[in-house]
């Protein structure tokens, strides 16, 4: 499980592909292959880049609450295989976390 | 989730590969006993430099995330680390088979250099004398001096890529000891009957005890050990390998050769297999989504004499190229089915005409390094022609 209240992107390094179950990631960088079959799912990981925190990018793809914990493990096991990458909040912003 | 099996989606198909192979020539200064290609001499029709670079502006717009760059030997192109360059320029990865011979420290500190780029390293002994009496003399130790380029250069997680033989599967241990020296991640793939393969596989492929123990020993180890999925028919014996468990071919993989013919995996080299051209009017793309051959891969299979048994979900009946050139029925079992009715089909089929591939480099000329005979102009090695290192 990722920590939801912080920011997130994907690792610069991985791409992704649409397919019509969802999508491919590809890290360039581990050469390690994963699919998307959720396609919420999906959406949730394109809008991370854009929201300040993954708990928005869910509530952007109008994920309830109660579903929240299987997001948050989906996006912990990318972030685990590297495709994700915690983003650090820009100076001045954020709570003052490190 | 309750999304469908991968595996179901993808045998489909996809509107791209995931990975394909892609022989860049069929010339080889080595001339393996079991070469699933049967290179030796370089054709004079294969693509080239500008022809090879439209491919890889293909494969980046259909995002293919990576290919699989073998031969021949490819690092023997005059125009290899151009393609390189480009490829991955281009963000397709490229991840290729070597013998080595080209791995000069200066190379192998390029490569390590290079995110993008992975590099394999044939070995299919884990001493010199199992490896070069397949591989042929001095291959060995071409190998290993490679191996020692790239981990000086500070390459990690370079693959060593085992073709799995009788001779070699007592040597496991040997070979993650190898890897785990040189920092490499060791990976395992199945000896098909493909290319001079074929004239070989009867007395090279793992006897139905070494399956077992192949097996046991891909269980213990886990995804430390890559496979390339080619040992899903061993699935059969119990919990699945890591990996897809199907059979790609035209439908997740699919091989180009050096002329630019697509073949629906690059174990299949034979016009029952071949699906298109790469220079045809719709290019790579054209072949992979509007041929026939692999709109039929893509169909359901029946799973003929094989859809009773309690075991083909698990292996899928095996690998379509070992049934074909073993001269067995592609929807019967696989030649090493672990329940052994391959064996006995095998054994059955008495004087049936086994497929030829359909392009055949060889040198006619196999010149032992002991004793060299005067080689005709077209039969020489590859690396003469720019001056052998």
């Amino acid at each position: 499980m990722i920590d939801l209240d912080r920011a997130w992107d994907l690792h610069p390094q991985v791409a992704l592909r649409d397919e019509p179950f969802g999508a491919l990631v590809y890290h360039f960088g581990t050469r390690k292959l994963s699919f998307l079959k959720d396609r919420r799912l999906l959406a949730v990981v394109r809008g991370l880049a854009g929201a300040p925190t993954a708990r928005q990018a869910c509530a952007s793809c109008a994920v309830p609450p109660a579903e929240l914990p299987r997001f948050g493990a989906a996006l912990g096991a990318l972030a685990r295989s590297a495709m994700l990458v915690e983003r650090a909040p820009a100076a001045g912003a954020g709570d003052g976390a490190p | 989730m309750s999304a469908p099996r991968l595996t179901d989606l993808f045998e489909t198909g996809l509107d791209a590969p995931i990975c394909l192979t892609w022989e860049l020539t069929y010339a080889c200064n080595l001339a393996c006993a079991h070469c699933l290609s049967s290179s030796g001499r370089r054709d004079p029709r294969e693509l080239t430099t500008a022809e090879a670079k439209a491919v890889i502006d293909e494969l980046e717009a259909m995002k293919v995330f990576y290919v699989n760059i073998g031969g021949g030997e490819p690092t023997v192109r005059p125009d290899f680390w151009e393609l390189l360059d480009y490829a991955t320029a281009h963000r397709v990865g490229v991840k290729f088979s070597t013998n080595g011979v080209r791995i000069t420290p200066e190379a192998a500190r390029r490569l390590a250099a290079d995110d993008y780029v992975d590099v394999q390293i044939s070995l299919d002994g884990a001493t010199e004398e199992v490896n070069d009496a397949l591989r042929g003399p001095g291959s060995y130790a071409t190998a290993v001096r490679a191996l020692e380029n790239l981990a000086a250069a500070g390459m990690k997680n370079f693959k060593i890529s085992v073709v799995c033989t009788r001779h070699n599967i007592p040597q496991l241990g040997a070979f993650k000891a190898l890897a785990d020296r040189y920092g490499a991640q060791l990976r395992l793939t199945r000896l098909r009957p493909s290319g001079r393969g074929a004239d070989v596989w009867d007395e090279l492929h793992p006897t139905a005890a070494q399956q077992r123990e192949l097996y046991d020993w891909l269980v213990e180890h886990g995804e430390s050990v890559l496979t390339g999925d080619s040992f899903f028919h061993l699935s059969a014996y119990g919990e699945a390998l890591p990996g897809l468990n199907l059979c790609g071919a035209g439908r997740v993989v699919c091989l180009i050769d050096p002329v630019g013919d697509v073949y629906a995996c690059p174990f299949a080299i034979h016009e029952e297999f071949l699906a298109g051209n790469v220079r045809d009017r719709g290019g790579f793309a054209g072949v992979w989504r509007e041929s026939e051959l692999f709109a039929e891969l893509r169909s359901p299979q029946t799973g003929g004499a094989c859809s009773s048994c309690s075991f083909y979900d698990s292996c899928k009946g095996g690998c379509m190229a070992a049934k074909f050139f073993t001269g067995l029925p592609l929807d019967g079992p696989d030649p090493e089915c672990v329940r052994g009715f391959g064996e006995t089909l095998l054994a059955e089929r008495g004087t049936v005409e086994i497929p030829r591939p359909a392009a055949d480099h060889s040198r006619k000329v196999f010149v032992p390094l002991s004793r060299r005979p005067p080689v005709p102009a077209c039969d020489e090695s590859p690396l003469v022609r720019e001056g052998a290192r």
